[in-house]
């Protein structure tokens, strides 16, 4: 059983708030109460001690707040609800996202996002190489930079970048959309700079405003696809 | 025990294969082929020249290498008492998945349906599959492109596939699956990713795979967010904690480093290793890669039991072996080589209804032949199997075509049935490596089991 510092909440008090503390209750008891936890339950980890695996798979509208730093897999495949992170995540931060949103106050590790199906992830730090990979849908805030090979196959959803990105941006990027304001040290292949029109200023002003941050739209410069490798022909084996 | 076969329908009549100049012709005129510049070579090279593309193709790979065919089965004699044919129980269960989950798997036979991807396939083809082994009690698995209702709906064990693509994965098909799979590689091509071509990119198949509709998809050859056996422990943490320990974990890998790769998967938590041999089935990879990249079936189990064994965990990790099963002979085989289960690709589509000499005519307008057409990532399979074309994959019924798998299941269950009985064996798992002889010097080498006759295994005992 976990152990818990309060007694169990009642489903339908939202102000109970529910206290793990991994110092001396495991991963396993951890995601297992709130895998049967319902919705409007409000949940803090204490002592993640970068554990792997924190939180993962939620199913319910809960609110979980990790107090430090969490391993690999924090928040992965994430349904429902909010998950904040008052520390770092490690690799693979919220992968496979579906809907809910997950904030990091800290930095993350690379692959943060990766493949993510919806739902918003906010880093306010800087994330590492290979943040948004192969996105589906996901909407990324990151308040700092972003490490080389970012939105690698970049399906679809929007990275917002308020620092600077890495090498190969968005390389062999499908329909996502990538927003920039500091420098892009390099292209990726079938990436390039596109028109910021007034839809994308607004689109910005709502992601950077769900993410609880003040930059300005107009700073951004806006990066897709050319959509010249949407299709293999022999002309584009240089384009590799 | 009597099989009906249910008949296919005789609607066109049957022609002949397209045939190239018969044989005597060619010895009447005194021509001699090259050996090294066959026609099939010069063939390849005209292509080459004429589009500046190289061959993309589906099936496995085409050229003969060492496979179960140079093994026998030494039947029992004086030393050995067989068990009687048609009386004396010979089962054929087996558990996968025990090792750590609490759900495992318990398949009525060891011949699993391998994961053939809805987008190469159509859906009637994935919902014939899962009718198919579920009548038999086996299990049938996703694949690049997620999970489809029909599938989970017709399939009684649904081995769910965790690619690197990761084309619609989410967590609540995640939570249906009987089984996760995750795919390191395949056997036609360890190291490469994969390729469907826009053709049959239907506005289905598309938004399973959230991308528009008609363009080319590729597939990552490496994982988004794991790289390495350590990586991998964690990754299999993850999926554990998000099915809250029920479910196996399978780990399937191309056969290319068995040894290393079996002991990697072992060591990362995996239930389940699944070995996919050189001749395994695709549905769409260069052919320079299916015929040059990998090792024979045959050479890679050895290895991977052997890595097992040293590790303590044969048969506590249980091992599924694909790549060019097509009979109970085969199926006896792998398994007296130390797998406890099979699973078939090509062989399964071929008993739906791929390749049927009915649709000769139509073959021959693609420019193939019945027994020859392999162009599955064209989209324009006749038989209805790997194509998305309404009209194509109308001709496909799911419920017949569910059948006819299900009587061919139930032959090469029977079949391996027949050989363990002849080795006096009473659970097709107790098949072994003595049970077994090779007729070639290398196939003794690699299966490692004697040269018939002889006592001696190249490298491994005695000498000739
Ligand atoms: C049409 C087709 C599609 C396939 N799709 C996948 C796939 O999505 N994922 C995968 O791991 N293997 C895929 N495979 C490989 C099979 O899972 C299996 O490894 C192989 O077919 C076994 O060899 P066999 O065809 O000789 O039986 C595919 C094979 C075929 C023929």
């Amino acid at each position: 059983m976990v152990t818990l510092t309060a007694p169990e909440a009642p489903a339908v008090d939202v102000l109970k708030e529910t206290t793990v503390d991994l110092a001396a209750s495991t991963v396993r008891e951890l995601n297992q109460a709130i895998h049967n936890a319902e919705d409007g339950q409000a949940w803090t980890v204490t002592n993640p001690g970068g554990k792997h695996s924190l939180a993962v798979g939620i199913n319910a509208g809960i609110a979980v707040t990790i107090d430090g730093h969490a391993g690999y897999y924090a928040a992965g495949m994430h349904q429902k609800g909010d998950v904040t992170i008052n520390g770092n995540a490690g690799v693979g931060l919220a992968e496979n996202i579906m809907s809910g949103t997950v904030h990091v106050r800290g930095d993350a590790s690379q692959s943060a996002a990766a493949t993510g199906h919806g739902g918003l992830v906010v880093i306010d730090g800087n994330a590492g190489a290979r943040c948004g990979i192969s996105m589906k849908g996901v909407d990324i805030v990151v308040g700092g930079n972003i490490g080389h090979m970012s939105a690698f196959m970049a399906q679809a959803g929007r990275l917002v970048v308020c620092g600077d990105a890495g090498d190969a941006l968005g390389d062999s990027i499908y329909e996502a959309r990538i927003y920039v304001k500091g420098t892009v040290a390099s292209l990726g292949a079938d990436c390039i700079e596109k028109p910021l029109r007034e839809e994308h200023l607004t689109e910005l002003a709502e992601l950077l405003a769900a993410a609880g941050r003040t930059d300005n739209p107009a700073h951004f410069k806006r990066y897709g696809s050319a959509r010249n490798l949407y299709h293999f022909s022999v002309h584009n084996s240089t384009s590799y | 025990m009597t099989i009906t076969s249910v008949p296919l329908p005789a609607e066109a009549p049957q022609a002949a294969p397209a045939q190239n100049l018969a044989a005597p012709d060619i010895a009447a005129l005194g021509l001699r082929e090259s050996a090294t510049f066959d026609r099939a070579t010069i063939a390849d090279i005209q292509r080459a020249a004429a589009t500046g593309v190289y061959d993309i193709r589906g099936w496995g790979a085409k050229r003969k290498v060492p496979h179960f065919d140079d093994l026998l089965f030494l039947g029992a004699s004086m030393s050995r008492y067989p068990l009687e044919g048609y009386r004396e129980k010979c089962d054929t269960d087996v558990v996968l998945g025990d090792r750590h989950a609490t759900r495992p798997l318990h398949l009525q036979t060891p011949v699993t349906i391998a994961g053939m991807s809805f987008g190469a396939l159509s859906a009637n083809a994935k919902e014939a599959l899962g009718r198919g082994a579920s009548e038999v009690g086996t299990s049938t698995t996703t694949g690049d492109g997620g999970m489809t209702p029909e599938e989970r709906g017709q399939s009684k064990h649904l081995v769910y596939q965790y690619l690197p693509s990761r084309y619609g994965m989410n967590p609540d098909d995640l939570r249906k699956a009987d089984a996760i799979e995750i795919v390191l590689g395949q056997g036609a091509k360890p190291g490469g990713g994969g390729m469907l071509l826009g053709q049959k990119i239907t506005e289905r198949v598309a938004g399973m795979r959230t991308l528009p509709v008609g363009i080319d998809q590729r597939s990552a050859s490496r994982h988004p967010d794991w790289t390495g056996p350590d990586d991998l422990e964690i990754k299999i943490g993850e999926l554990r904690e998000i099915t809250d320990w029920k479910t196996p974990i399978y780990v399937k890998i191309g056969a290319s480093r068995p040894y290393y790769d079996t002991a990697l998967a072992v060591k990362s938590g995996a239930d389940v290793v699944v070995l996919d041999g050189m001749q395994g089935g695709t549905a769409a990879t260069q052919q320079v890669f299916i015929e040059n990249v990998g090792i024979p079936t045959l050479a890679a189990i050895p290895q991977a039991v052997q890595a097992l064994q040293e590790l303590g965990v044969h048969r506590t990790v249980q091992l599924i072996v694909s790549g060019g099963i097509r009979t109970g002979a085969d199926v006896a085989k792998a398994m007296a080589l130390g797998a406890d289960a099979v699973a078939i690709g090509t062989a399964a589509l071929i008993a739906l209804g791929d390749n049927d000499p009915r649709y000769a005519a139509e073959y021959s307008a693609l420019g193939s032949a019945a027994g020859f057409y392999d162009d599955f990532q064209d989209g324009r399979d006749p038989a209805g199997i790997t194509t998305q074309d309404p009209e194509l994959s109308g001709r496909l019924d799911p419920v017949a075509a569910g059948h006819r798998l299900a009587n061919y299941l139930r032959v090469l269950t029977m079949e391996a049935q027949t050989i363990a009985r002849a080795c006096g064996k009473s659970h097709l798992r107790n098949l072994e490596p003595e049970d077994l002889v090779a007729l070639t010097i290398e196939t003794s080498a690699m299966a490692r089991v004697p040269l018939a006759g002889t006592s001696w295994i190249p490298g491994v005992q005695g000498s000739f």
